[in-house]
């Protein structure tokens, strides 16, 4: 496909690889978080860890909003389609995430609860339309990516004079995540989790920008690189990575300048901000209670939230106690110090969060990496 | 959860929609967030609306970069 295929060329991989490996200093190591699941995939899929120095390591990131999405949130939505009888739509990865009990959306339909899987959020607005009888309420979830899109669903549903539909809503922030993890005390005290620098979001920054980034060079010293989602995109903002910590630069830097400005989406910006706006505090999976980090529905637009029309409250649930998903996404633990990891835990049973999305560390790693860890020997 | 890919639009339909062509397959999307996109154009389409535009000639330019070899 057009402006795909050509940022998956494999002769063009090996040059920039070959660049990485002429520029690296052997005498240092160098270690850089990709923020997003998009770029976790990438790595693993395309195999570009195998292209990488030995002395150069990828932190995989808390940006797969699946992953981030705790139990509580589930455990919600499980609500509303058991008890209140609602129809519930939500994105594909989110029915096989593990909530209370042993459940997951996908449990809860066989079950008989109404749960249906939608791809956009315009098929949830087809659904009220074609189910005036019945309460219809969307879980949405995903970063400034996918916030736009359910804005616009709710202005169009209060055009429309929609009396049946309404959002659960669990969009969260990227640059409050990365502040989060930078001011974690893993990596306040050096030494536990190293990052000189970070692979930044593609298709987030399309829509906010690359301005929003520019706190973290100024006040944590880490440079950003901006990067797309294809292998080769991944690669060559690594090199320029490299680049930057050579120069001892701390910048914010563009590889994805097909698709992102320093301002962003203008309009989806101005959408997001009409119909919703920043809630105090919200739980993330692996990072806990982060202040400022997710978006709630305005008051003005209180019909179509489906917090407030049903009276739900908000229940933290622990992870299981030997899932490590919570230092996996902090990126102090990799998926195979995980007991669970590959043994009870895989895509098809996933136990944590991480096991679910494609995009996750662990469903990445089980897929395209687990025999990687084990040595070749002489038949 | 953001994954998104780069379409062309081959026709616009009616208010705020347009039809795009990715790969042979083709969808009626939203464009109420690119209100500005022409017939021609690449789009980014993430859960059934376009978020943003691609640029062809950044496109080209980051492809040459690939092809850079340094010293």
């Amino acid at each position: 496909m057009k402006y795909i295929d050509e940022f998956r060329d494999g002769a063009l991989a090996r040059n920039i690889a070959a660049n990485i490996a002429r520029e690296v200093k052997a005498t240092r190591r160098y270690s850089f978080m990709e923020f997003c699941g998009g770029h976790t995939h990438a790595l693993a899929r395309y195999g570009v860890a195998d292209l990488l120095p030995p002395n150069l390591r990828m932190i995989h990131g808390p940006g797969c909003p699946v992953c981030v999405l705790p139990i509580g949130r589930v455990d919600m939505g499980l609500r509303l389609a058991l008890d209140a009888g609602v129809i519930l739509c939500t994105y594909g990865d989110v029915m096989r995430v593990p909530a209370s009990d042993g459940l997951s959306l996908m449990r809860a339909k066989a079950r008989g609860a109404d749960i249906r899987m939608v791809y956009s959020p315009l098929d949830a607005l087809k659904l009220a339309v074609d189910n005036p009888r019945r309460e219809v309420v969307f879980l949405a979830i995903g970063f400034e990516t996918t916030t736009p899109p359910t804005a616009l669903a709710i202005k169009q549903a209060a055009r429309e004079g929609l009396k049946n539909f309404s959002v659960l809503c669990c969009h969260v922030l990227t640059p409050a995540a990365i502040t989060h993890i930078l001011e974690s005390p893993e990596v306040l005290q050096y030494g536990t989790v190293e990052i000189d620098g970070f692979v930044g979001p593609a298709h987030v920054s399309i829509v906010i920008g690359s301005g929003p980034y520019e706190g973290f060079a100024k006040t944590h010293r880490k440079p950003v690189v901006i990067a797309g989602f294809e292998p080769l995109d991944v690669m060559q903002a690594i090199l320029m990575l490299v680049r930057q910590v050579n120069d001892g630069r701390a910048e914010i830097e563009n590889e994805f300048t097909r698709a992102v400005s320093r301002e962003g989406n203008a309009r989806a910006q101005a959408v997001t901000a009409d119909v919703l706006e920043v809630r105090d505090t919200f739980e993330w999976r692996g990072l806990g209670e982060v202040p400022m980090s997710a978006l709630q529905i305005r008051p003005e637009y209180a019909l179509f939230d489906a917090e407030q029309r049903f009276d739900l409250n908000y229940r933290a649930v622990p992870d299981h106690k030997q899932c490590e998903c919570g230092a996996i996404l902090r990126g102090v633990k990799k998926p195979i110090d995980c007991k669970l990891f590959g043994t009870i835990c895989t895509p098809d049973n996933p136990m944590g969060s991480c096991m679910v999305s494609s995009e996750g560390a662990c469903a990445a790693h089980y897929s395209y990496g687990r025999f990687r860890d084990i040595p070749v020997v002489a038949a | 959860m953001c994954l998104a890919l780069p379409a062309r639009v081959i026709a616009l339909d009616g208010a705020d929609m347009a039809v795009v062509d990715l790969g042979g397959v083709r969808k009626r999307i939203s464009i109420a967030l690119v209100p500005e996109v022409q017939v021609g154009d690449y789009v980014i389409v993430h859960v059934g609306y376009a978020i943003g535009m691609l640029d062809i000639e950044e496109a080209e330019a980051t492809l040459k970069l690939f092809a850079e070899l340094t010293t």
